[in-house]
């Protein structure tokens, strides 16, 4: 458990989770990291600790560097246990002479921890402190992912530690972004910024756009999950411009559920007549597709295209399931519509709509409900419905 | 006097106890908040508020 070799002086100590499978309802297919962050001079400081249960790996890491108990400092740029879940630990063994938070992260932390007999110092953005021969800056990044959130910016070392910004849950032995494939790479990231940040956007493009005046000189950034961009953070932050603009590529999305094969056939349909119209689209079943995974489709998507039947009166329950959450994260600016089969009564496809209409979907057609089996008429109308919704994707360029 | 929802966090105004934090004391309408008055829980302008239904 040996720590890395940052910049001279900067060592990554955090631990890597191989096991984690769910983030509170987002699938970690590949698990994470906690990253921590050690830097040695004058004042030894601590950016951020790691989740329950890795206090060990955490300080065997720093031990490799220098003894735990020779830390001066420690900042907390965020208090959502997956960085603070060791705290006591941590802080039992490094009794920091002062630990920086946030005035949010100071309301949280105390909500979590006893913390009367802390050395807690409150800081705010553009707060500075001198570690002796570098200085560290604070940034307040609200709602990135947390009321508490901050970045914590080095000048001399143009680094610039974002705690859950420009991060992504892929546990890997390599530590920089230039050592991992690219393309899985950011399919993390966008799978990340779909889960956690993307009811954010109009909030975000303002805090951006502050970021953007300070004119920060970056050459690192150093999330608290995943690899360490050192190579092209341009290259994040470009993505997260882009997310946060909700720039769209020309894609739709088909997201259903199926009781016995008949809507599954209407969803085959629909995506045949959107494909006929040029325009890619993915087809995804609920019952084989995880909803953090549909969600990371869903980001980029222009149209966002719902089936289930009906079932007592309602949808099926892995689509009840799917809308909760899919709601929540806020997407905004699509465009859609719903379809579904049924047996007497027939309420999913209104409710569909409904629920589209609720998330601020432009309806482009009343959807299509169809009587137990679909016949050939009614599988022609579910692709007439998809070459409807392909032209409005087109249309909407 | 009508209570405003944050569009960023959720967090709600209630006129009738105020914002202790940017010293808004109990009774202060919304409309009647400095135009420079943010969001307590997350920092968001008071444009980003809407009427609760
Ligand atoms: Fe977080
Ligand atoms: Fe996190
Ligand atoms: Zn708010």
């Amino acid at each position: 458990m040996k720590p890395v070799e940052v910049k001279q002086d900067i060592y990554w100590v955090g631990a890597i989770d191989w096991d984690i499978r769910d983030f509170h309802g987002y699938s970690t297919k590949k698990g994470t990291t906690y990253n921590s962050y050690l830097v040695v001079d004058d004042k030894v400081t601590l950016f951020d600790t790691v989740k329950h249960g890795f206090a060990g790996e955490l300080l065997h890491r720093v031990h490799g560097v220098i003894d735990p108990a020779k830390i001066d400092y420690l900042v907390l740029n965020h208090m959502e246990m997956d960085h603070t879940g060791s705290i006591l630990e941590v802080v039992e063994a490094i009794k920091p002479e002062k630990i920086f938070v946030s005035t949010m992260g100071f309301k949280s932390l105390q909500a979590h921890f006893p913390t009367d007999d802390w050395p807690i110092q409150k800081v705010k953005s553009g707060d500075q402190v001198s570690l002796g021969s570098r200085s560290v800056s604070f940034v307040e990044t609200r709602m990135l992912h947390w009321p508490d959130n901050m970045f914590s910016y080095i000048p001399e070392d143009k680094l610039l530690i974002s705690s859950d910004a420009f991060g992504h849950h892929w546990a890997t032995s390599e530590r920089f972004d230039d050592e991992v494939d690219a393309s899985e790479l950011m399919s993390h990231c966008a799978k990340y910024y779909a889960n956690i940040l993307m009811l954010y956007a109009p909030h975000l493009r303002k805090l951006f756009a502050a970021l953007g005046e300070m004119n920060l000189d970056i050459d690192t950034i150093a999330p608290d999950h995943g690899v360490i961009w050192r190579s092209d953070p341009g290259k994040i932050l470009a993505a997260y411009e882009r997310w946060c603009n909700q720039h769209f590529s020309q894609k739709a999305l088909v997201v259903y559920d199926t009781m016995w094969h008949s809507t599954e056939m209407m969803a085959k349909a629909v995506a045949n007549g959107i494909m006929e119209q040029g325009v890619s689209v993915k087809l995804m079943n609920l019952a084989v597709n995880h909803r953090s995974d549909v969600v990371q489709e869903l980001l980029e998507a222009r149209a966002l295209v719902l089936g289930s039947p009906t079932l007592n009166n309602g949808i099926l329950p892995r689509m009840g399931d799917f809308l909760t959450y899919a709601k929540g994260l806020k997407p905004s600016n699509k465009i859609g519509a719903a379809f579904g089969s049924y047996g007497w009564s027939g309420e999913a496809v209104k409710i569909l709509t409904g629920a589209l209409q609720e998330m601020k979907v432009e309806i482009v057609d009343d959807g299509i409900r169809h009587q137990f089996v679909p016949d050939h008429d009614a599988l022609r109308a579910c692709r007439e419905l998809g070459v409807k919704v392909g032209q409005a994707v087109k249309a909407s360029a | 006097m009508k209570k405003y929802v944050c569009g960023v966090c959720g967090y709600t105004y209630d006129p009738a106890k105020g914002d202790s934090e940017s010293d808004a004391p109990a009774g202060t309408a919304f409309e009647d908040l400095p135009d420079d008055w943010v969001c307590p829980v997350c920092g968001a302008s008071k444009d980003e508020f809407e009427p609760e239904d």
